[in-house]
């Protein structure tokens, strides 16, 4: 280990703002919720019952559920979408997309490192992304279209039964596809495909947190990661400091940071 | 169409002529206002224009198609109905029910795309084949894409009857051997109404019909040409089977007690809940039953490419390239258990392959936390 103990200085840094991490857990509960009643709309179990049908309702309200989780997975996507324009440099829209040098070699970093397993000749901890890395970003970029397509597919799908203005932009999905019958085929398969992002997240979130003991997990709770002190910029939040008001003034934090400074 | 008005026969002229009554012809004013979802307020306008309106001429095609259309038109349950449409619009060209044959049907039918030119209705029943020069469907030694772009040019509206002239039905399901298509892919510069249905339903046929002859406008479309007044609604929403739906009560097979009992038949299949038709209110027959009526799922025959989304029995549809028969839900429980296992062989090599590094920053961490400890 060539590090020092002079390099090995590290500060609470706040990563994930507030609004973040709302959104994060409200997409996992989202999800989650969404993908349960899903698969009971679409195979429902056989309850066998001696009530007359006036009498029961659960069904319903089990449509009903996955109807109103998918207003607030809207709502909540809609707010991260805004978040990405006015939020700190680990919330902005840069850090999702490989745009940068840096970026791409990264992503090498990444999958050498962290996929094949390969060990760096030289550990350096400067190697390791501060927000998420570039992989885990464009995951998230894959993740977030898989979700406007199970917003476009749902709400077409929901449409006809609704007069309310924000399903009725959806009335063109079904006609764009030709008939319900693919629609919900789409609506099915893309659920799976979220399925399987889930388990790769959540195991590599785990994974990180392991091997970088920088509180990968945790922070996603708290907001804060540790980071190495060389690498704090003056406009990172440290512990004890109030974050900037950044919301009021959003072009001129945009002008602020540079396309080259996103992980 | 002014300058022709008092030359031709009005609807109402060739009904009485008929024998019907003016009571007949008014009980199907009101009958046709109905099935349109017009208001009673209504019924003295379309009782007028047909009184005022002259006939329009028809020719109606069929190319592949197996005239199940026109016999649920002619089944149409008021007599008036198919006796207005068929006899008295002047039907002028159809294979299966006109008088003539041969030269003599080919020579009457250019006579009224002649005398007629922009105003007749075309009514093509059946899809349009183009594979080997549209061989595959000839009538009068000419193709099938022939007669219709002939027939196409001069009519004032055209009305795709049915899945195969709306959406290819069977003949354009997978593989397609004559590579079947539905009208609107080959005549893109007039207005289509499409009227899906494997056949539709008598009364939509006379009341699209009845409702240009009335107003002289198509009626209301939606964003895929069907009229609104018979396909706003999925099948679905009109079943009187519904509250079982909603109470989650279920028919599990067509043998079991549940569905003795009349329970929904959404997990044998049924396709009521993706199908925009007017089964569940039309219904068939003269309004006795419609499929779910009768105890069977609805197939949903009024929907585009309703073969190749089968199996009929079953919810969900195969998944082609999957292996025989293979669900989403199947492909998808072995790509996540596969995923799962892989997984855990990462996370296992992952500490064999960085175990050194492990030791040394679990030792840094140690180390560490003894000097903040110190400090």
């Amino acid at each position: 280990m060539a590090s020092t103990k002079k390099d090995l200085t590290f500060k609470r840094v706040y990563v994930w703002e507030l609004p973040v991490r709302i959104f994060h857990w409200a997409n996992a509960l989202c999800i989650t919720v969404l993908a349960a009643t899903g698969f009971v709309i679409a195979n429902p179990p056989a309850i066998m019952s001696s009530t007359e049908a006036s009498g029961q309702f659960w069904f319903g309200t089990v449509r009903y559920i996955h109807f109103a989780t998918a207003y607030i997975f809207l709502g909540a996507m809609i707010l991260r979408i805004y978040w990405a324009f006015v939020g700190n440099r680990y919330a902005n829209w840069r850090s999702f997309l490989p745009l940068t040098q840096k970026a791409l070699l990264n992503i090498r970093h990444v999958l050498q490192i962290d996929i094949l397993l390969g060990v760096d000749k030289e550990h350096r901890l400067g190697n390791i992304a501060i927000g998420h890395n570039a992989v885990a970003g464009a995951s998230y970029v894959v993740l977030f279209l898989l979700a406007l397509v199970q917003v476009a597919t749902g709400f077409g799908l929901y449409e006809p039964m609704s007069a309310f203005f924000v399903a009725d932009l959806f009335s063109w999905v079904i006609p764009l596809f030709g008939s319900d019958f693919t629609v919900r085929f789409i609506h099915h398969a893309v659920t799976w495909l979220m399925i399987l992002f889930v388990i790769i997240h959540v195991y590599l979130v785990f994974y990180h947190d392991w091997l970088e003991g920088r509180g990968e997990v945790s922070s996603m709770f708290s907001g804060y990661k540790f980071v190495l002190t060389d690498r704090i910029k003056p406009e990172d939040t440290l512990e004890g400091e109030t974050p900037p008001a950044q919301e009021e003034e959003p072009w001129v934090e945009d002008e602020k940071t540079p396309a080259a400074e996103a992980h | 169409m002014k300058s022709i008005k008092n030359k031709r026969e009005t609807y109402l002229q060739s009904v009485l002529k008929q024998g019907y009554s003016r009571r007949d012809f008014m009980k199907f004013a009101t009958y046709m206002a109905a099935y349109m979802g017009l208001e009673t307020s209504v019924v003295g306008q379309v009782a007028r224009q047909l009184e005022n309106t002259p006939r329009i001429p028809v020719i109606w095609e069929h190319y592949q198609e197996c005239t199940c259309c026109s016999e649920s038109f002619i089944r149409s349950d008021h007599p008036i109905v198919s006796d207005i449409i068929l006899d008295k619009i002047s039907l002028d060209y159809t294979l299966t029910l006109m008088a003539a044959s041969g030269h003599q049907a080919e020579a009457a039918k250019h006579a009224t795309m002649e005398k007629y030119h922009g105003e007749y209705i075309l009514c093509v029943e059946g899809s349009v084949p183009l594979g080997d020069d549209g061989n595959y469907c000839c009538i009068a030694g000419r193709t099938a894409i022939d007669h219709l772009k002939e027939a196409a040019e001069g009519a004032a509206v055209i009305i795709a009857w049915g899945s195969c002239a709306s959406n290819g039905c069977v003949q354009a399901a997978y593989p397609n051997p004559t590579e079947a298509v539905p009208i609107h892919k080959i005549i893109k510069n007039k207005p289509i109404v499409r009227v899906p249905g494997c056949p539709p339903i008598g009364e939509v046929m006379a009341g699209v019909i009845v409702h240009y002859v009335t107003f002289g406008t198509l009626p209301e479309l939606d964003r895929l040409n069907r009229p609104k007044a018979f396909y706003a609604k999925r099948i679905h929403d009109s079943c009187y089977r519904r509250p079982y739906y909603d109470a989650g009560l279920f028919a599990e097979s067509f043998d079991d007690e549940n569905a003795k009992k009349g329970y929904c038949l959404y997990k044998v299949g049924c396709r009521g809940p993706m199908t925009y038709n007017s089964c569940g209110t039309i219904k068939w027959n003269n309004g006795v039953s419609f499929p779910i009526q009768s105890g069977h799922g609805c197939i949903g025959c009024s929907e585009d490419n309703f073969w190749d989304n089968g199996p009929f029995y079953e919810r969900i549809s195969s998944l082609n390239g999957f292996g025989i028969e293979a669900s989403a839900d199947q492909v998808g429980k072995a790509t996540a258990a596969a995923l799962g296992v892989g997984v855990t062989a990462h996370a296992i090599a992952a500490n064999v392959a960085k175990r050194n590094e492990l030791k040394n920053s679990i030792a840094e961490g140690t180390r560490n936390e003894k000097q903040v400890r110190e400090d």
